[in-house]
């Protein structure tokens, strides 16, 4: 469920990396004012452990298929909250650049999904308060389901909301939720039960591990303060977004319908999502607007798609002009000029493969 | 062959390819990843159905991949393995957006096929500027670079232990994966429970290595960041590499580079 750079705007992109960032920044501080024991080196050596045992495949039951772990909340229990979440940023990295699952853009979308939620909401709020200081090992596996199944699911809806937002997939909210949630409850119950058998072996050989509290010193309380600051600001984000959808449509709240029916509406949420940003974005909306493209006006679809949008109500005297987000692919000469750029470049690289082919060999 | 050698033998390749020493190898991965984020960000904000225009902006990967002499066929296999999320979200595009917006020829062309081709192409615009910064640059030149840009200590000290540890534990992992698979005569993989101990012993060996790594680094002088081997140093190629790149993304975002030389070609036609 890695969120791809294709589906995210700028401005949802941006905000998931503010957000991260920030997450990470703190978690960072955290764990340098605690950095007396070995929490560095297990963080890496915990995060190459995931990133292994992703790879080995399990037999899922009942069903001819097999999956994988996702490790946010194995990071957790095993690290605590904080250096979880750097650990899971930096599984989510390596996972972005070297086999291109996820994106740059996106990391901060993905980092949020997978990393805060098993971290700072499911492993305190869920996972903490059902196992106790004593659990047995029925508990254990039964908290770890809740957990892991809670946690994709919010995960889940995260990658729902921000896709909503990014205004680029055409899905409906109804049905893409239809499709996330299920599957992601399925997932996240087979996540949990793996977790729980990897616990189980771990509780039983090494039970300081598993809780920190049990054998060893006792474990600092994790405090709720950041995770209600966090919420908070998420509330104010949310809060801005609806008021903000609720204002400029006064149907705003019907969600199914949010990004359904309307060739405009995505293209609406997309110039809105940049004006709200401020700087470069503002820009990128608004520049083409006053672009020589006239010339492509007389085409009825372009007439058509910049009628009766908000930006014909907002500049009058722009409401000729083609709508910003008409591309040029709707025109024969972009579609035209688009394949000569493509050969362009591909004989650009061609030439620079060549070259560099002819250096290696004289040098 | 199993997920965890193909994994492993990908990052090893990649791992090569960023060994190397060309003219884009030897730029500061800080002028990198400056770049790269300028050009997810152009590629990013474009218009949702735009497809036409965003061919320009593919001469970046593609020029850094042919200077970088990093073969294509390898970026195009992980864009392709990478691709089913994308895809499968981009494919309802046409169902929802019916509506005609071009003809081309005798083809009526939807909005849906408009921003599904162009969901397609920034999915490979942007996967493979990942992997052409990681190609060109190599994982420990990312790491540092993010370092000198400001990203916390710890952040830095973790991507450089993670990508340590990731060979080591791959290959313990292979190795039980490969056991596992030689004592069990089905041929399927471990049921959960077995996973969980093979798993678990991973992870306590994996645990125990860590802690004597960790007291053997800090009885080196371990200070909390790991030491670059090689400084990174911005020279004025570095400075004129970056503001062409950037200056080229807003002409190829803003300029309808497309359009115009199609103008060009067929005559003026709209």
């Amino acid at each position: 469920m890695h969120m791809s750079d294709a589906l995210v705007s700028p401005g949802v992109g941006g905000a998931m990396w503010a957000a991260s960032a920030g997450l990470a920044a703190w978690s960072a501080r955290r764990l340098r004012e605690e950095m007396t024991d070995a929490r560095v080196q297990l963080m890496g050596v915990l995060g190459a452990f995931v990133f292994a045992a992703q790879m080995v495949n399990f037999a899922i039951p009942g069903t001819g298929s097999s999956g994988h772990l996702a490790g946010g909340l194995l990071l957790a229990i095993l690290l605590g909250p904080h250096a979880a979440f750097l650990a899971m940023f930096s599984i989510l990295t390596v996972q972005a650049l070297f086999f291109a699952d996820g994106g740059l853009l996106a990391l901060g979308c993905n980092a949020f999904n997978l990393g805060f939620w098993p971290c700072f909401v499911v492993y305190p709020l869920v996972f903490r308060r059902m196992v106790g200081d004593k659990p047995g090992r029925g508990r254990l596996t039964f908290a770890a389901v809740l957990a892991g199944a809670i946690g994709l699911q919010l995960g889940a809806f995260g990658v729902v909301l921000q896709t909503l937002f990014s205004g680029i997939s055409e899905l409906p909210f109804g049905t893409f939720a239809l499709l996330m949630q299920p599957i992601h409850l399925a997932i996240g119950i087979v996540e949990g039960l793996v977790t729980a058998a990897l616990l189980a072996f771990v509780w039983k050989a090494r039970p300081e591990l598993v809780l920190p509290s049990a054998t060893g010193p006792v474990a600092r309380p994790t405090s709720m303060r950041p995770v209600l600051v966090a919420f908070a600001a998420l509330a104010l984000v949310t809060g801005g977004l609806f008021s903000w959808f609720a204002s400029t449509r006064p149907d705003g709240l019907e969600w199914s319908s949010a990004g359904t029916c309307g060739r405009e509406e995505p293209a609406v949420l997309q110039d809105r999502w940049h004006r709200l940003c401020a700087g470069i974005q503002e820009w990128t909306a608004f520049l083409p607007g006053y672009d020589f493209k006239s010339s492509t006006t007389d085409g009825e679809p372009v007439a058509a798609a910049a009628a009766g949008t908000p930006e014909a109500a907002r500049e009058p005297e722009e409401s000729g002009a083609p709508h910003p987000a008409v591309s040029s692919g709707t025109s024969l000469s972009g579609v035209v000029g688009g394949a000569i750029v493509l050969a362009l470049i591909a004989m650009v690289g061609l030439g620079l493969r060549l070259r560099g082919r002819a250096e290696q060999a004289g040098g | 062959m199993p997920r965890i050698d193909a994994a492993l033998r990908e990052i090893g390749a990649l791992d090569a390819l960023a060994a190397q020493d060309t003219p884009v190898h030897r730029l500061d991965p800080r002028v990198k990843l400056l770049a790269t984020a300028g050009f997810v960000l152009a590629v990013a904000s474009s218009p949702l159905r735009e497809f036409a225009e965003l061919a320009p902006l593919a001469l970046f990967p593609v020029a850094m991949l042919a200077a970088g002499r990093v073969p294509f066929r390898l970026v195009g296999r992980s864009l392709l393995l990478a691709s089913p999320f994308a895809v499968m979200v981009g494919v309802f595009n046409p169902l929802f957006d019916r509506e005609v917006v071009a003809h081309w020829g005798p083809l009526a062309v939807t909005g849906g096929w408009l921003s599904f081709l162009s969901i397609l192409a920034r999915f490979a615009l942007t996967a493979g500027a990942a992997l052409t910064l990681l190609a060109t640059t190599g994982y420990v030149g990312v790491g540092s670079g993010l370092g000198r840009l400001g990203a916390p200590r710890a952040l830095v000290t973790q991507f450089l232990l993670l990508y340590r540890y990731i060979f080591v534990l791959a290959d313990e992992g292979a190795r039980a994966v490969r056991a596992h698979a030689l004592r069990s005569a089905s041929g399927r993989p471990a049921t959960v429970r077995v996973w969980g101990s093979l798993a678990g012993h991973l992870l306590l060996r994996a645990h125990d290595r860590g802690l004597r790594v960790h007291a053997a680094m800090l009885s080196r002088g371990f200070d909390g960041s790991m030491p670059a081997l090689r400084p990174l140093r911005w020279g004025r190629a570095d400075s004129v590499f970056l503001a062409a790149c950037l200056a080229f993304f807003a002409l190829a975002r803003f300029g309808h580079l497309a359009e115009n030389l199609g103008r060009l070609a067929v005559g003026g036609a709209p």
